[in-house]
């Protein structure tokens, strides 16, 4: 294959993984949970680190383990499902009424492709994101940070097996994480 | 209100404001501010406050920033291995002299003009000393403000500003006896516990009393947390928690409000070998296994199951599930700052680790399923509790005021604080009210000889 028909390829990629990206804000914007929850593979890992301020030579100790601290978010399908199940009771009192979302989702950078360019079955994409949430009246939180997301391809579509978030904030300003990143 | 500005003395300004009698308290406490500044001078400058946890600080020069009040305090471990507490701004011009988390230091040298102190306090380090000093200032006068009084309790770590406090075992009274179930193993064969890595910190806006309250006692407030009982957070799959180790128990409402402490706690009956986590093999046969010996260790006390807890003022616990250390920091009448550990024996398997990491993490905090409901709460009960015409209509604490509830049969059990059998009532508001009427004598009391109430032979529990 020439240069140019892998840079081909590669734009093709990135703009076929972007528009997944951008669809899947759609549908948490527009509040469809349970076709949002059918885009993640069932062993997805959702890891969200708290983060603290350590000094310049010990940044390995910035952010909390997955798999062995407590991390806002480190949990798999069956929880991330039982969240979605439980804004749908109805009676989810920070989600009841619902808050208004919005997700921008930017600065989309395709990290890698296995086993190929032009045939992946698995992607790796980091972006910038920044969620506002208004709820009740006033309101408002902006949490802003980056992503980092691995996708797979089942059943020839695009599904999330991994993702990482990274918040910018040290002590959390928003009082709950009732949504989804 | 008038009274609770001017007050025409102490007292009045109490009575006025909580009315323990007719079971009504001013929401003024909640939302005024300058209540709320009387509460930093009154109470936190005073009370005995917890700061973290020994595990966080095992060895030499380990530290961690904790918070005081409003005040940012360092909690350090010094080289002779003595256990230091000590407010995190410099003596010269008042710069955090630390302002990472956690970590390990021989010093902390201050940013700004490079003062330094070492770990246990000591100013060692003036920039200039000689030539701008003339080596004429007493650097032993100019350490960092270090509190009157720290206590190592069980592994916690607590700490007072105030010399005339009274030690943390005469402030506690025997409300250790059920502190000691979130301290000790859960076998209670007096292992180790550490913190897991990682303390959840967020802001909540509300007044920081509203979950010191809800912690204490409330049991009342099961619709708060339907939608999480309907989804299944709990470790079995169901509900939130594993209830059936509760399963027969007498369910106590225990306050001692003559300290201001106040706990949930379950009674077994004497025959009921019953324990929670019991929904994997791994899992189940360690807890299993630890309440056998948890049976053995603690004898007829292994009947007590304990439940969420407030230590006076604003440290509130669950010793069991999810087994955890929570601080209301306050920052302003009308917002807090929460403050999370998590608690796990040492030796605990690494099934057994995971498995309640994900529990804990699930249930807990902004992410948990369950407290999510409960900020919502307390950020609009606050919301809307600010107005001129609300501050007029006293929160309702009557519940359970008035008669007693049915007798409680302990079998020889000498539990401490003033019991209240709540099974057949559901709920119970004294603990609360227990709560406030401590929360009154620190905001009128001068000092230390007059909140030592049960230094005359008047409190009722010790």
């Amino acid at each position: 294959m020439t240069t140019v028909e892998t840079n081909i390829s590669r734009i093709l990629l990135k703009e076929e993984i972007q528009d997944f990206l951008f669809r899947e804000a759609e549908l948490l914007d527009e509040r469809n949970f349970e076709e949002w929850l059918d885009l993640l593979t069932d062993d997805i890992r959702y890891w969200m680190p708290m983060r603290r301020n350590v000094k310049a030579n010990e940044l390995d100790r910035e952010f909390t383990r997955e798999g062995q601290d407590i991390n806002w978010f480190d949990e798999g399908k069956g929880t991330l499902d039982r969240r979605v199940r439980q804004i749908l009771t109805g009676v989810h009192w920070a989600e009841e009424p619902l808050s208004r979302i919005c997700h921008f989702v930017t600065n989309v950078q395709l990290l890698g492709a296995e086993p190929s360019i032009t045939d992946p079955i698995e992607v790796s994409v980091k972006c910038r994101f920044l969620i506002y949430r208004n709820r009740v009246q006033t309101e408002t939180d902006f949490l802003i940070g980056k992503r980092e997301d691995t996708l797979r391809k089942v059943n020839e579509e695009w599904k999330i097996s991994q993702r990482k978030i990274i918040l910018d904030q040290n002590v959390l300003l928003a009082k709950n994480l009732t949504f989804f990143f | 209100m008038a009274t609770a500005r001017k007050p025409r003395s102490k007292s009045s300004n109490r009575n006025s404001l909580v009315d323990l009698e007719s079971g009504v308290i001013s929401r003024e406490i909640f939302v005024n501010p300058e209540i709320y500044a009387q509460e930093q001078e009154q109470l936190f400058a005073r009370a005995w406050l917890f700061i973290g946890h020994q595990s966080q600080i095992s060895k030499p020069g380990d530290f961690f920033v904790s918070s005081m009040g409003e005040e940012s305090v360092i909690l350090c471990r010094d080289r002779q291995n003595e256990i230091h507490v000590f407010l995190n701004s410099c003596t010269h011009r008042g710069m955090k002299v630390c302002r990472y988390d956690e970590g390990n230091t021989p010093v902390f040298s201050c940013p700004y003009h490079g003062w330094s102190f070492a770990t246990d306090g000591k100013l060692v380090g003036v920039p200039y000393f000689k030539d701008a000093y003339k080596e004429t200032l007493d650097k032993s006068k100019w350490g960092l403000p270090e509190v009157a009084q720290v206590c190592n309790y069980k592994g916690s770590i607590w700490a007072t500003w105030d010399k005339h406090a009274p030690s943390f075992a005469e402030y506690m009274g025997g409300f250790t006896t059920y502190l000691d179930f979130l301290l000790d193993t859960w076998d209670g064969a007096g292992g180790e516990t550490e913190v897991f890595g990682g303390i959840e910190k967020w802001v909540i806006p509300c007044n920081w009393k509203f979950p010191a309250e809800n912690f204490i006692g409330d049991r009342y407030h099961n619709i708060s947390h339907r939608s999480v009982d309907m989804a299944g957070v709990g470790p079995s799959g169901v509900g939130r928690r594993d209830t059936t180790e509760r399963e027969g128990a007498t369910a106590l409402d225990i306050s001692f409000p003559e300290r201001g402490h106040g706990t949930i706690t379950f009674l077994r009956p004497d025959d009921k070998k019953t324990t929670s986590y019991q929904h994997s093999k791994i899992v189940s046969e360690y807890f299993a296994h630890c309440e056998s010996e948890r049976q053995k260790n603690y004898g007829k006390w292994a009947r007590l199951l304990p439940g969420p807890s407030t230590v006076f003022p604003n440290m509130s616990y669950l010793p069991r599930q999810p087994r955890s250390i929570a601080v209301w920091n306050p920052r302003g009448a009308n917002s807090h700052e929460a403050w999370r550990w998590f608690l796990i024996d040492k030796n605990a398997p690494p099934e057994v680790r995971e498995f309640l990491r994900h529990y804990y993490i699930t249930y807990s905090g902004p992410s948990g399923l369950t407290e999510q409901d409960d900020m919502e709460n307390w950020n609009y009960a606050h919301n809307a509790s600010q107005g001129v015409i609300a501050r007029r209509h006293p929160y309702n604490y009557q519940m359970g005021l008035g008669f007693d509830g049915p007798p409680v049969v302990t079998d020889g059990l000498e539990m401490p604080g003033q019991i209240r059998n709540v099974t057949d009532a559901f709920a119970g508001e004294q603990n609360q009210r227990g709560f406030y009427q401590r929360w009154s004598e620190f905001m009128s009391a001068p000092d230390w000889d007059a909140l030592a109430t049960w230094r005359n032979g008047n409190g009722k529990s010790h």
